[in-house]
Parts: C-alpha cells; structure tokens; sequence
C-alpha cells in the first residue's frame, strides 16, 4: 500500500529541496513586517480556526440543500416554482429551518424547556455521546501523531466492550470495585485488538491500515460466536445478545443528570493525552517517529517500540470507548452492533480535532450535540439521521483540503505558502 | 543545434534563483556551467527542460523562441537531459525505460517492444556501450543505469544534451569514460551542457566554461584557468582550500573495526570484511566513490545496520550487536550523510531536535516527564556557540538553511562527552561558509582527543582534513595511506586499485 | 526537483533483484502442518458428499463420496509435495509459479471443504456451491480491479467501498426510473466515477492523504445513500427501486461442460463484462502503452514527468476509470443478484476487495483468484449452515480476512506494491 509513507493527518507537506540543501522557502527571507492590524487580520483570516468553523459553515450548508430537496413540501411547491416562487422558499425555509432548530433543540439547548436546567438537557445528553467520540478520538489521533492510521476502532470497541461487559455481568465483584474492574478490562480488551496490528507492523512491516480494517470484520465474527455461545449470551436466550450489565458495573449518573461518570472520566482522558503528548519522554519518542522515523532510528529511539506502544495506547483510548457503550449507554445487554459507528467517527472526530487533544475534545463534542440533535431531528422533522453523517464527513474533507476552503470564501493563502 | 538562453529569471517568492542568465552553447562544444551548490544551476536547467516556467527571458534553438510548458515539449523540441537522480523506473526494463513517452506501438495500443530493443541497441552499438535491452533498470551498475539516461535522449534525436552532476555517482575510471562519450557526441555535433562543480573535470572536458554565483553569471573562463582562479570565481572570494589545523597528535587506538561484514536484505554483502583502527585525536577519512559501501560501515558502527559481523571494539568496549541506543551512550556522536532524512526531524523546533538522542533520561528528562526549561536554556546556550541563524529555539528546523540545518546536527552531536565522532558527508550542499564551520567543528573535536571519521566523496574534503586516509572501493578497504598522498593515486584506488606502497 | 526520493546510493555494490526470503516458504509449512493437524489429526469418521449437477445439465454426473480420513491424507499428501517445491524452488532462487499456490489452495480447499460437511446429514451441492461463490465475487472482482489500476497508477483506493456503494444505488434507481438496464449500468459505472473524482481532486490537487480522502468517501458516500434510501426510495419503491433484472445467457457448447459449465457460462451480462474487464486489464497494464505509462507513474513519476507524460492528467482519468469499474460491481448487487438496493448493500464488499488487491500483490489475475477464494469462504457458511456442518460460520466467514492478515504479514517484503503508491506527486 503505502510503503512507509505514514498517513499523517496534517497533510500537505511541502516539498523540500529545489537543489540539493537549497529550498527557496528556507532561504526566503521572512516577508517584510505588515502593518499591524493587517497581520493580525490575516493571521485570523488564514488561520486554522477559522478554516475549522468555515468548513462547518460549508457542510451545513450542504446538509440543508440535501434536506431541502427531499422534503415533500418543497418538491410540491417547486412543481409551480415559476408561478409562485415564494412558495417554494418558504418551503425549503420551513424545511430546513424546522430541521436544524430540532438539531439545536435536540443537541443543544431546548429554550421551549422550563427552567436552566430543562434547557440544557438536551446538552448534558449529548455529552453522553460525545464521551466514546472524545475516547475513541484520543486514540485515533495519538496513533495520528505517532504516524500510525488507526482504522481499527471498531474492532478495539468490539473487544473492549466484550471484555468490559463480561466483567460486567458475570465477575461477582463487590460495589466500585466491580465497575472499575469492568473499565479496565475494557482498556486491556481495546490495547491488545490494537498491539495486534502494532506487533505485526514492528515485526513484520504489515501495513496497519490493512491489518486494522481486517481485524474490524475478525472482532465482530468472533463477538457474533461469542454472542451465540453461553460465554457471552445471556441465559435463556436465542438471539445473540449478552446479558444485562450488573448494577454495580454501570457508570453512575451523577447529580441526577443525564451525564453518567464517563464524562469526567473522558476530561481526565483528554488531559493524560496532552500530558503525554506534550510533555512525557514517551510522547517526545512517539511524535519523533510520527514525524521522521528514520532520523528518530538515528538518534536511538527504537522505532518498533514505539510502534508496538503507539498502538497499544492508542487501542487504550479507543477501549475506553467500548467500555463506555457497554456500562453507560447499553447497558440492558449489547448485540454485536453496540459500537454505533462510533470506530469510524472517532477517525473524522480526530481529523477535526487536527490530533490535537483539546481540539479532539471539541470535535467530539460537536459530533455529540450533531448525533443526539440528528435523533430529535428525525423524530420531530422526519429528517433521516444519516444527513448527521454526511455533514460531518463533509466537515472532514473540507478540514483536509484548506485551500478549497480558501477558494470558495475566497480567503488569503497563509504566509509561507506557495505562489 | 544551438541553444541560446536570452535573459532567464527565476524566482521562487522573494527568492530569485535565476538571475537575467545569458548562456549561448553551439553545436560541437562541451559548455561547462560551474557554479557551487545552491548557485542555481539545476533551476536553470529545470527551465531549459520545461519543468519550470521562466518569470523572464527565452529560450531560443537555432534562433528560433521556444516556448515550453513541460518536459514533452522540450524533448520534442530536441533537448535531452540526463538527470543527476536518473529518472528511470527501477522495474522496467531497459527498452521500457527508453521508450516511455514515445512509444511505438502496433494495433490496439500493443507495445512494439521489439521496435525500442532494436533502437537500444543499435544506439548502443553506435557509442560502443553494451547494454542489454531486457534487463531490469534495477539490477544495473550505476555507470551502466547513466548509459541508459543517455540512450534515452538520444533516442530522441537529442541535439542538445545537459548533463546535471553526472560524475558524482562515477568511479573516476566511469568519469573518463564518460568523459570520452562526451567528447564522441561533441565530435558528431551534439551541443553539450555540463553541469557541474568539479574543477578538475571542468578543466579536462570543456571547451567553453560560464560560472554561476548565486543566480547570476559571474563570468567566463579558458579551460586552461587555473583551479584557484575558477574557485574564487565561483565562490567570489579567494578560497582557502585547506582547513588550518595543526598536525594530529594522535594516542592509543580507540576504535577498531575487525573483518566487519555488512549484508543487505538479499543476503548480498554491502561491506566486505573492512578492518580499520582509529586512534584517539586523530581524524581518519573515508574516501571513495558514493555506494562503495561508505554509508553501510557507518551505520554499521551505529547499530543501524540490520546484519553485521565481525567485531566494532571501542575503548575496549564491544559495540557489535548494540542497539543504536547503547552505541550512542557508549560515548559515540554520529552525523548522517542525509540530515534531512536521518538527522533532523524537520517538523520539530530546533529545541526539540537537539534532545533528540536524549529522550529517555537525565539532563531533559526526568521520571518519564520532560524538562522544558532546563532544554530551552540548554538550546539558546548551543543556538549562540554554533551561531545558529534562526529567530528563536522555536523555530521549526525544516525552515532553515541547509547550513543551519547542519549547525543544529553538529550542536546535538558534540554536545555530549564523545568517545567517538563520526561525521557522513558532512559539508554536502552547503556554503562555504558553513563548509569551513563545520570544518573548524570537526577539527577541533578531533583536537580534543576524540577519535574522528569523516566519510566523504569529496576529494578535496578528504584531503583538506584527514591525518590518515583509508580508501574504499566494492565494500572493501583498497588501502588506508597518509594524508599527503597525491591525488592521481588516490584517484587511482578509487577505481579499486591497490596504493603501491600501502602505509598506515 | 521534487521531494520524492530516488535511490541512487548504495546501488554499485550488491545490485540484485527483488528480495526474496524463505517467509514465503514458511507459510506454506505452518498451513501444511496446520492441515495435517486438522484434517488427519482430528479427522472426522464417516463420509462426505457432494452433488455435481444441477437438474438441468446437459450430463448428469453421479453424487461423489469422499471418506472424511483418505481425503486429509491425500490432501495433506498434496500440501507436503507443495511445501517441498516451494522449498526446492527457494533454494534454487527461482520464482514460484502462479500454479502452485492455486494446487495448494485448491487441496486445502477441498479439505476443509470434506472435513467439515464429514458425516453431516446432507450432499454438498458442488454447482451450487461455486455458483454462489462466483455470484459473491463478481462485486469483489470488479473493485479488485478498480482497486489494481488506481495502486498501480499510485493513489491508493480505500474508497472501492463508496464506489461500489455508489454505483449499486445509481444503477438500481436510474434503471427503475428508465426501465432499461443497460442505461442503468452506465449510469452506475459514472456514480462510481464521480466518487472518484472526489478522490483524485483531494488526493492529486489538494495533496491531501489518500487513505484519509478514501475512509472518509466510504462514510460520505454510506450516509447519502443510507439518507436518500430512507427518504426519496423507501416512500417512493414501485418507480425508483424496482429496476429490471438481468437475466442468465448461457453460451451454447461452453455452458454444457459438467459442473464449471453452468456455473462460468449460464451468467448475466455482467459476469461476462468482468471476464473481458480482466483480460483487458491484464493485457493493458502489461503489454500496452497505456499500462507502460500508468505503471510508470505509479512507480516513479518524476521520470513519467520528465519524458513529457502528465503525472496529475494520468492519475486523475486512470483513477476515474477505476472508479468506473468498480461502480460496475456495484450494478451487479443490484441489477442481477437482486433487483433492487437496499441500506448498505454492499456491506464490506470494498474492504475485501481491497484485500483481494494486495492478496493478489496488484496483479489482476492474481486478484481475481484471491477475491474467488473470499467468495468461496464467505458461500461455503452458507452452503454448510444449509448442509448442516458443525463449525461455526462465524469463523468461516473470519477466514478471508484472517488470510489477508498472514498474506500481509507475510509477504511484506517479498512483494512491492507500486513505489509512488499513497505520495502525492509535487512537481518542483
């Protein structure tokens, strides 16, 4: 496939080199002072925050054309668009409008709702489906920076989940003890679906990128036999669907809320990626061989360490994930489909989050408030959730190609690009 | 065929490559175009073959404007080139190779392959080459992989030939055959640019040179110039060729290679039984043609070599089968020959790549946390010793100058208690001077009582600063002789033949 | 020049061909002991048996029998006489024919095939059996093709799923909608195409990774159909999902060999389209000018480059056509297997076809072979689930993709995908 040309999600990379040693970027002087304002008003302008939320903007923006065109009503009203063409406005208006304010009400804040905190309901909600994005996101962008592509959250939550739920059920484990075993069977569960492809690219050069999306397919047959024999089915039961997780295993909800303890255990999360990113010796040695592995060979890290532990963390993180599904969200007995997509989106929370802790932070909990509002959306406006995922693989193609960003809202190329 | 450059400008943003060049070259003649690295030579010959679009000026054959939009034009228009990094595909074979591009073809698109063997061949034949048409790019000698480029040009009726750099990857005895092809296509009206930096083989082949300093012509010269008179040219100031350092003081025998053996991932041998011993403060170099084996032994010492035998002995020590962690903390400092690709991480600030050998513990880290402080102290202290051109230790390395660049490798380097320095082509593509810090560098560590080797393929850099010089040739050691060895002998062991007196 | 690293150094010692090792060797031996532990070892008493006709044969062959035990040996008999010429081949330093992992995986094949239907209730039906599995790989066939050109070419194609997907939605709701079949089959090979522009213009202007474009179109591509499935078909079925179906033409003479007869050649149109697609690929990528420039390309561009040809030009139409192809296997869920689409139709299809492109070292015909051997394992659970076997589906169905993890990891090295492949080509 690749080679060794590591997927890495900062793309772009220029070219070095115009003679050898010579790069007409490196020798070009810095471009003489701007004048204040102006530099700040371009860095704004080209910066990657503000490409983030353009590329946003874009992709709902498309979200609504494909709302707006499959909505009934405006395709009767445009049938006499040219009789009357304020019809079919006020059609795709209505549409569109009803459709994003349900997304809004339901992701976000219901300002119909009585009181404060009936109004951020729907908000306290939506952290609970950004924890497993924000977890699983980590991972994916921690293998990111380690220069590894990750396609194997599914799998890693698969198992993850499975070791967690087992634990959950079937260990006769007293009070918090019962749950913490329960997590950490999780986080052990997601490293080792995730050392395998680690210890295969070390050992054997194999491409994780293939070994990872084969090992999704191997985690869900073999959860589906597990699932279909007595280790994993509940008692009594026919169909592949394990047994409830014990009371003492779910994560508690706290103060009454909606959120359950995985959100502050995700925020600790997010905070133990930053450390180690950016501040550990093993995060140091992680990003050296993400960023040029044979100059990190010469200096003496041993890149297939790295490698083997890039992967295990990373299957850490995303195990974390799997756990969360099954002793917080699924917690009445899971079927082998308790990942929800989550593998996949974590890749596109990672790409929005630019493998940047904080920024995966964010990026989760954008993609939480688009999956619960997507549920109210198309509850109450008859809008089929999957328009959540086509914005927001949207979102990740335009975050990917800033130059089309620039092109379409006709923005200034950042300094030091080419001409 | 005459090719006249009229006033060509290039720029890459407010860098200007190529300044208004005015080159004329007319059919029979060998015109050298000498210049240092990063003059602007290859930019001007990438706008003569189309790869680039000149911001001014034209090119003109037989007086008449071309105007090029890429490569296919220029080589329709008649001019060939044969790359510095040839442009083969390693998996096709000869006769592929030769016909991309323009293939003949039969019905239905077919490949008319035996039509490009007979072209190989009758080319061939005409120059006296010996290349089989069916052999794989990749299983070819270098000398032989260049006979290729050249075959491929003229299969296009080139009538003007560039060749860029071609002797750096040639033993000398390849380089006076190609010398002598050179001449063979002068000789039937071929107009040849030479692209090179080499004095010496200026002097033997040209008939017209034209020197190149930063983007510009600086003048014209006589083959009969003398070296230094080219070199001052070329640089624009009288250049001192040889390093200042006092004769080496050498002491006990430090490191000792012993029949060491390095095998490549077919089994091949890449290194061929080398023994060598360096003594503590003295610097031993490494000479030879590129690929003779060079790299393999330094990276062999560093445990960056996959199948090594024989022993690597430093102090006593054994460094045979080490991890390249283990070598480094042994005491040993390594500049690679590609800092771009095995020295630096240019992503990273130059702070965070000068730690970059000391990840794992003290001075920079501690209990598994990184010291940032006590590294941003530690990075301004080697910023201002190495004079390291930058705005800050932010600063990411992949924006500096190659010459900083390698000030950055050496800070890291030889800022460690060293046992051992080992330095792979340390001044390649970079100025003058950064050229004569880095020498400066090298010989004061050597001054310091460490034991030093320098690999180099330049022979004016191994003569300027070895105290012993050990020539190598197919993975073995031809000889290790003294430092006032005339050059044509060295020249001569290059080629792999035995010194008649081999002194140590 | 560019930023794309030629090897120059290191070559004038030591020049050799490809690295060959003995890890090639060693996976033939631990498959042979593995066959010889499971199907000698824990060989099942009784006898299986197969059915070779269906009802409309040209010749009725009788059921054959195999005993569970004599067929291990023999079969185990065959892996161990592969095992020792691969081991003859290496030492000699040759290269190892295309037949010999065909035998050895034809043998293995047959053995599980006997050792697990041993002693179960009913005849295997042989025609049946390799019907279905032709019937599953013909999707996965086409993407392997798609997926060969576009490596070759050097933009990696992770997107074969969203082609497929895209293709098997448009054909199905273009042919509905004009009720002609052939219609629908273009308009299914431009929906593949359209996906892969998307991926040419982020991979080949925007220089943006490949894998990444390609993950994320397989996403994109899922919610709009998913989303338009729910909303525009669902409501809507009788005139945009009911598309005619394809119907089998057998070929006179070709149709009535026993068993491979009916199974080849009394297909759909569409069948035949992937027969001639691989010829043609195979053919055009090594014996004519446009397969010479695509390889180049994808090998080394900047040689590509400098003898005129347009790397970008060259990657973008070629991964077109990949595209193209690929939408064709998509047609195929959705105009001759079943006549109409359904959510997610292709369920993986994409990801195993892009198994079957390095399992078959981005060969076409090699990638045929192995996307019949993943269309053989994932029918045979269904065929022994109908049979009544006693190993558990689940881990049939694990097996290509278990396979493709030792394949990866055990010919890196000894085979080289396209060099190019997955760097964008930045011109200096």
């Amino acid at each position: 496939m690749t080679g060794e040309a590591l997927p890495v999600a900062e793309t772009g990379r220029e070219p070095q080199g115009l003679e050898p040693g010579q790069d007409p970027q490196q020798q070009r002087p810095e471009r003489p002072a701007e004048h204040g304002a102006r530099r700040v008003l371009r860095e704004i302008l080209s910066g990657s925050a503000l490409l983030s939320v353009l590329a946003v903007v874009v992709s709902l923006v498309i979200g609504a054309i494909l709302i707006a065109v499959t909505n009934p009503a405006v395709i009767q009203a445009s049938g006499y668009f040219f009789a009357r063409p304020g019809d079919t406005v006020s059609a795709v208006l209505n549409a569109v409008g009803g459709a994003y304010g349900s997304l809004f009400r339901g992701g976000l804040i219901d300002f119909s709702a009585v009181g404060f905190w009936a109004g951020i309901q729907p908000l306290l909600r939506s952290l609970g489906f950004a924890t497993p994005l924000i977890a699983a996101g980590l991972g994916i962008a921690i293998g990111f920076r380690a220069g590894l592509f990750n396609i194997g959250g599914q799998g890693q939550i698969l198992i993850g989940g499975a070791v967690a739920g087992w634990i959950g059920f079937s260990l006769p484990l007293p009070g918090p003890l019962h749950l913490i075993a329960a997590l950490v069977g999780g986080l052990l569960g997601g490293a080792l679906w995730a050392a395998i492809p680690g210890v295969l690219k070390a050992r054997t050069g194999a491409h994780e990128v293939i070994v990872t999306i084969m090992l999704n397919y191997i985690a869900f047959y073999l959860l589906d036999y597990f699932l279909n024999t007595p280790v994993l089915q509940a008692p009594g039961s026919n169909t592949p669907v394990s047994a409830p997780t014990a009371p003492d295993a779910v994560l508690p909800q706290l103060f009454g809320s909606p959120v359950n303890l995985g959100f502050p255990l995700v925020v600790l999360l997010v905070l133990a990626a930053a450390y180690l990113l950016d501040r550990s010796s093993l995060g140091f040695k992680l990003r050296a061989v993400g960023e040029n592995a044979s100059a990190a060979r010469t200096a003496g890290i041993d890149v297939k360490r790295m490698t083997i532990a890039a992967m295990v963390i990373s299957g850490v993180f995303v195990g974390f994930a799997g756990a969360y599904q099954v002793l917080g969200q699924t917690t009445s007995g899971f079927s082998t489909a308790f990942d929800a997509g989550i593998g996949f989106n974590a890749i596109t929370v990672a790409l929005l989050g630019r493998s940047k802790p904080w920024g995966v932070f964010w990026a989760g909990l954008l993609f939480g408030v688009f999956q619960n509002g997507g549920y109210t959306m198309q509850a109450a406006n008859a809008v089929d959730l999957n328009v959540v995922s086509v914005v927001q693989s949207l979102i990740v193609l335009f975050i990917a190609a800033p130059p089309l960003v620039r092109a379409i809202f006709r923005l200034p190329a950042p300094k030091g690009a080419r001409a | 065929m005459k090719l006249e450059l009229r006033g060509i400008t290039k720029r890459f943003g407010a860098l200007t490559a190529n300044d208004h060049i005015d080159l004329v070259v007319t059919p029979g003649e060998i015109h050298c175009l000498l210049g240092e690295n990063g003059a602007g030579k290859s930019t001007l010959m990438n706008v003569l073959y189309g790869l680039y679009q000149a911001d001014e000026g034209e090119i003109l054959l037989d007086d008449e404007v071309q105007h090029f939009s890429g490569p296919g034009d220029a080589m329709r228009a008649g001019i060939g080139m044969v790359h510095q990094h040839f442009m083969l595909v390693p998996v096709f074979t000869v006769a592929e190779n030769v016909m991309l591009g323009h293939e003949s073809t039969k019905a239905g698109g077919r490949l008319d392959l035996d039509a490009a063997r007979a072209r190989v061949r009758e080319i061939s034949d005409r120059f006296g080459f010996d290349v089989d048409p069916d052999a794989r790019i990749e299983d070819l000698p270098v000398g032989v992989q260049q006979r290729v480029e050249i075959i491929k040009a003229l299969s296009r009726n080139a009538g003007v030939l560039v060749f860029d750099e071609p002797t750096a990857v040639l033993t000398p005895q390849e380089t006076d055959e190609l010398i002598g092809i050179m001449k063979q296509l002068r000789d039937s009206g071929t107009a040849i640019v030479f692209i090179t930096h080499k004095l010496r083989e200026v002097r033997e082949v040209a008939d017209r040179i034209t020197v190149i300093r930063l983007g510009q012509v600086v003048g014209e010269a006589e083959p009969t110039a003398s070296n230094a008179e080219l070199a001052s040219l070329m640089v624009g100031r009288a250049v001192e060729l040889t390093v200042d350092k006092t004769p080496a003081r050498p002491g006990a025998d430090a490191l000792v290679l012993d029949d060491v053996h390095v095998y490549d991932l077919n089994g091949v041998p890449v290194v061929d039984g080398v023994s060598l011993t360096v003594r503590a403060g003295e610097i031993l170099a490494i000479a030879g043609v590129q690929g003779n084996g060079q790299t393999e032994l330094t990276e062999a010492i560093f445990g960056l070599q996959p199948q090594v035998t024989g022993r690597i002995v430093l102090d006593g020590e054994e460094l045979t089968g080490r991890t390249v962690r283990q070598v480094l903390d042994a005491g040993a400092g390594f500049v690679p020959e590609d800092r771009q690709h095995d020295g630096l991480v240019p992503e990273f600030t130059i702070a965070e790549n000068l730690m970059l050998d000391r990840a794992d513990g003290e001075p920079f880290v501690r209990l598994g946390a990184l010291r940032l402080k006590d590294l941003a102290a530690f990075a301004q202290e080697r910023l201002r010793r190495f004079d390291i051109r930058a705005q800050g230790i932010g600063t990411r390395v992949g924006r500096l100058s190659g010459g900083n660049q390698q000030k950055v490798v050496l800070a890291r380097e030889l800022s460690r208690e060293l046992r051992l320095f080992v330095a792979a082509q340390p001044t390649r593509g970079l100025d003058v001077g950064s050229i004569e810090f880095v020498h400066e560098q090298i010989v004061a560590t050597r001054d310091a009582g460490v034991p030093v080797i320098v690999v180099s393929t330049e022979l004016d850099e191994v003569v300027a600063l070895a105290d012993r010089i050990a020539v190598m040739y197919r993975g073995r050691v031809v000889g290790v002789v003294p430092a006032d060895t005339p050059r044509d002998v060295l020249g001569l062991m290059m080629a792999g033949e035995a010194p008649q007196a081999v002194a140590a | 020049m560019t930023t794309l690293e030629t090897s120059t150094t290191g070559a004038v010692v030591g020049a050799a061909g490809p690295r060959r090792s003995w890890r090639v060797v060693w996976i033939y031996g631990v498959l042979t002991a593995i066959a010889l532990v499971v199907l000698v070892g824990f060989a099942r008493p009784g006898v299986a048996r197969f059915g070779l006709a269906t009802g409309s044969d040209f010749v009725q062959l009788p059921e054959v029998v195999l005993p569970g035990l004599a067929t291990g040996i023999v079969v185990a008999l065959v892996a161990i006489a592969c095992t020792v010429a691969a081991v003859l081949l290496r030492r000699r330093d040759r290269h190892q024919p295309l037949w010999l992992p065909v035998v050895f995986a034809v043998a293995l094949v047959v053995g599980l095939l006997t050792w697990a239907t041993t002693g179960a209730g009913q005849s295997v039906p042989l025609p049946g059996l390799l019907g279905g599995s032709l019937a599953l790989a013909v999707p996965l066939i086409f993407g392997a093709l798609g997926g060969v050109i576009s490596e070759r070419v050097g933009v990696v194609n992770v997107a074969i799923e969203g082609q497929l997907l895209a293709g098997a939605f448009t054909g199905a709701v273009v042919a509905s909608l004009t009720r002609s079949l052939i219609v629908g089959l273009v308009a299914a090979m431009v929906a593949g195409m359209l996906v892969s522009f998307v991926l040419a213009a982020f991979a080949i202007k925007y220089l943006v990774d490949q894998v990444i474009v390609g993950v994320v179109l397989n996403v994109l591509v899922l919610g709009l159909t998913n989303f338009l499935y729910t909303l525009v078909l669902v409501p809507a079925s009788a005139t945009l999902n009911s598309p005619p179906q394809f119907s089998p033409i057998a070929i006179p003479v070709l149709s009535a060999i026993p068993v491979l007869g009916p199974v080849l050649f009394r297909q759909t149109v569409i069948v035949y389209l992937m027969y001639l697609g691989v010829v043609a690929v195979t053919i055009g990528l090594f014996r004519t000018k446009w397969g010479l420039r695509l390889r180049a390309v994808g090998e080394h561009p900047q040689a590509a480059d400098t003898v005129g040809i347009s790397v970008g030009g060259t990657r973008f139409w070629n991964v077109s056509l990949a595209g193209a192809i690929a939408g064709l296997g998509g047609a195929y869920l959705t105009l001759a297997s079943v006549p109409s689409f359904t959510r997610d139709v292709t369920s993986g299809a994409g990801f195993i076809a892009l198994a079957a492109v390095i399992f078959g070292q981005w060969n076409p015909v090699k990638a045929t072979l192995a996307a019949l051997l993943f269309g053989f394992a994932s029918n045979l659970q269904n065929v022994l689930g109908i049979v009544g076997s006693p190993v558990p589906p689940d881990f049939l169905l694990m097996l290509p993709y278990v396979v493709t993890i030792f394949a990866v990891a055990g010919l890196v090295g000894q085979v080289r995908g396209p060099a190019a492949a997955g760097r964008p080509y930045i011109k200096g």
